[in-house]
């Protein structure tokens, strides 16, 4: 395909899309007193569709699909979700996992946090917020990238320097260069810090608004009751923000738990640092393995469940309250 | 009395607010906006030395012998049969209907749950923002296997498909949020001067709606053009339709130490999102609020 073939297909794609938009939208003007279930249907009737076809129904067919087995003919009971639990290998996959969405959440909130409050009161307040955020306009590949290249490591030989940040820090330092994403446990930890690095911008800037609310009567009151800013900030600022935190964590959690691009383009999963993400896209598009595939990823939807849950439950009791 | 109020509390606000700016916020914010952009600064730096320098040295000895080069970008783009270029022009095509279609599916949805009244209308509308919380993952297969049924394996339509699906949910609850809260006096009157629904939704609400609509666009927008994993499922075979981020993560498995193309080929990436994120980035916070703070 040329290029302006491939523009050419998505104006074809996009001039489709007009036609018939202008059409329903013509036929629901036409027939609308008439007919006012016509209209409704043809306003809502797409999108419900997409949702049906593409999403639940998927949805359905993937939990069926994990109890069958690699080749989903064979119904194998329990059989994948009880390898996730016995076989080394997934073991650690879990693990690390936990250890991913207990680890990333909190430290990427706290810096967030610590962040918009300091940032509040610096002159360069909009530059300094813009630097922290903007590695949320770059794609999880190109972070991996960007820091792959921190954690960069030459063999310590006369003659051979290193190119890695990290690592000529630790020669400055009269240190070894060390192997950041080889060695296990520490590499599951130097792959963390790219996720930290990209959902401190997010946490800083939900936060930053949410401390934004606080009125500044009730901090000034506090200080002028002899407060200091510490625990001006635990005892005024924390609680009036909760549900803001409560939310960022989550939406963190969340996003931990379905990233598989940072794993995948920095180790490929290899030294044991694969996550249920990036064991399902392995499972499924690389071994073939259907009923374990579904299985991880059916096991993903579980944990994220619980989360939405106490997330709605959270914003129902603050609305209440 | 009011007035002895105000002089009182002027002296202890000031107090207050410089006891606030504190030195160590500034110090501390200094370093960890340094921290946070060096990763960034240095592989940047990297992508226009000459490829013989960045084999053997760091990027930091730029200042002492500064030289740079654009060649990095030039063999990275045009250079070979995988070239950049291509892949670029893809994630462009990939892009363009994968924002414009959900936005305007959506913002149809959300009128008729805002706006018509029908039975079990509540219900529906929970239905759907629950539907939020199912994870692309488990869609993958289903849909491929739907796709290659329908002779759409391989195909940008496969990829326009999918992004619009996955971006209904949250489009449908953003621009919810926002059409519900257009005021009925508005809607009311034109539906006395006989407008029907078709009518009032292209002549009122799409204008209005306008904030909201650009604020999800951009968030959509990045979702795309960042994507790995929808990209991978559908066209990560196919060099023809997949995008940047496809060949950026084959580039990182196959020629893990060549820098030269690891670092010009991530910035052809990253520049596209950063410049739109940077030039609407009141409107980015704005939906990323919308769809967080909000809810």
């Amino acid at each position: 395909m040329s290029v302006p073939e491939k523009f050419g297909q998505a104006l074809l794609a996009l001039a489709i899309f007009g036609v018939v938009l202008l059409v329903v939208l013509h036929i629901a003007g036409r027939t609308s007193t008439r007919a006012p279930r016509l209209s409704i249907a043809l306003f809502l009737g797409p999108a419900l569709a997409l949702l049906g076809i593409g999403l639940a129904y998927p949805a359905i067919r993937t939990i069926v699909a994990s109890f069958f087995d690699a080749s989903g003919r064979n119904f194998v009971g329990p059989a994948n979700y009880l390898t996730l639990v016995e076989d080394p290998t997934m073991q650690r996959v879990v693990l690390n996992t936990l250890l991913w969405i207990v680890v990333c959440p909190v430290v990427s909130t706290a810096i967030g946090l610590l962040y918009a409050v300091m940032a509040d009161r610096v002159r360069w307040e909009v530059l300094a917020k813009t630097l922290i955020f903007l590695p949320m306009a770059i794609s999880f590949v190109g972070a991996a990238i960007i820091w792959k290249f921190v954690y960069e490591y030459r063999a310590d030989q006369p003659g051979i320097q290193q190119i890695g940040i990290l690592n000529q820090l630790l020669v400055w330092l009269g240190g070894q260069p060390q192997q950041f994403l080889t060695v296990e446990p520490r590499n599951t930890f130097a792959l963390m810090v790219v996720m930290i690095w990209i959902e401190a911008g997010f946490a800083m800037t939900v936060l930053s608004a949410a401390i934004k609310g606080v009125p500044r009567e009730l901090l000034e009151s506090a200080l002028i009751d002899g407060a200091g800013p510490v625990q001006q900030f635990l005892q005024i600022t924390v609680p009036m923000i909760r549900s803001a935190l409560v939310l960022v964590l989550t939406a963190i959690t969340i996003a931990v738990l379905k990233v598989f691009d940072v794993v995948l383009t920095m180790t490929g999963g290899q030294f044991a640092t694969s996550v249920i993400a990036n064991e399902y896209y392995a499972q499924t598009f690389r071994f073939f393995n259907s009923g374990l595939g579904a299985a991880l990823a059916t096991v993903l939807f579980a944990f994220i469940v619980p989360i939405v849950i106490y997330n709605v439950l959270q914003f129902r009791k603050a609305r209440i309250s | 009395m009011s007035a002895t109020v105000t002089r009182r509390s002027r002296p202890s606000a000031a107090v207050a607010r410089r006891r606030l700016t504190h030195p160590f916020a500034s110090a501390a914010v200094f370093a960890i906006a340094v921290l946070w952009t060096i990763p960034t600064f240095g592989l940047f730096l990297t992508s226009l030395r000459p490829e013989a320098q960045i084999k053997t040295t760091g990027w930091w000895t730029f200042f002492a012998e500064p030289q740079l080069t654009a060649d990095n970008y030039v063999g990275v783009l045009f250079g070979g049969r995988d070239a950049l270029a291509g892949y670029f022009v893809n994630s462009l095509v990939i892009v363009v209907p994968s924002v414009i279609i959900p936005i305007v599916l959506a913002s149809l949805a959300a009128y008729a749950f805002a706006w018509m009244r029908f039975r079990g209308r509540d219900t529906l509308f929970l239905v759907v923002f629950t539907i939020q919380i199912v994870p692309v993952q488990v869609a993958l297969i289903p849909l491929l296997q739907m796709f290659v049924g329908l002779h759409l394996a391989g195909t940008f339509w496969t990829l326009w498909i999918a992004h619009t699906i996955f971006a209904l949910p949250l489009a449908i609850y953003i621009l919810h949020n926002f059409i519900a809260a257009i005021p009925a006096e508005i809607i009311e009157a034109a539906r006395i001067d006989g407008a029907h629904h078709a009518h009032i939704f292209r002549m009122i609400v799409l204008p209005l709606a306008m904030p909201a609509i650009a604020a999800f666009g951009v968030f959509q927008f990045l979702w795309v053009w960042n994507d790995l994993l929808v990209s991978l499922a559908f066209a990560g075979g196919v060099p023809a339709v997949a995008p940047l981020t496809v060949r950026l993560q084959q580039l990182s498995g196959t020629y893990g130490t060549e820098w030269q193309l690891l670092s010009s080929g991530a910035f052809v990436s990253i520049v596209v999102p950063v410049i739109v994120f940077i030039a609407l980035q009141r409107f980015f916070v704005r939906g990323l609020l919308a769809g967080s703070v909000k809810s």
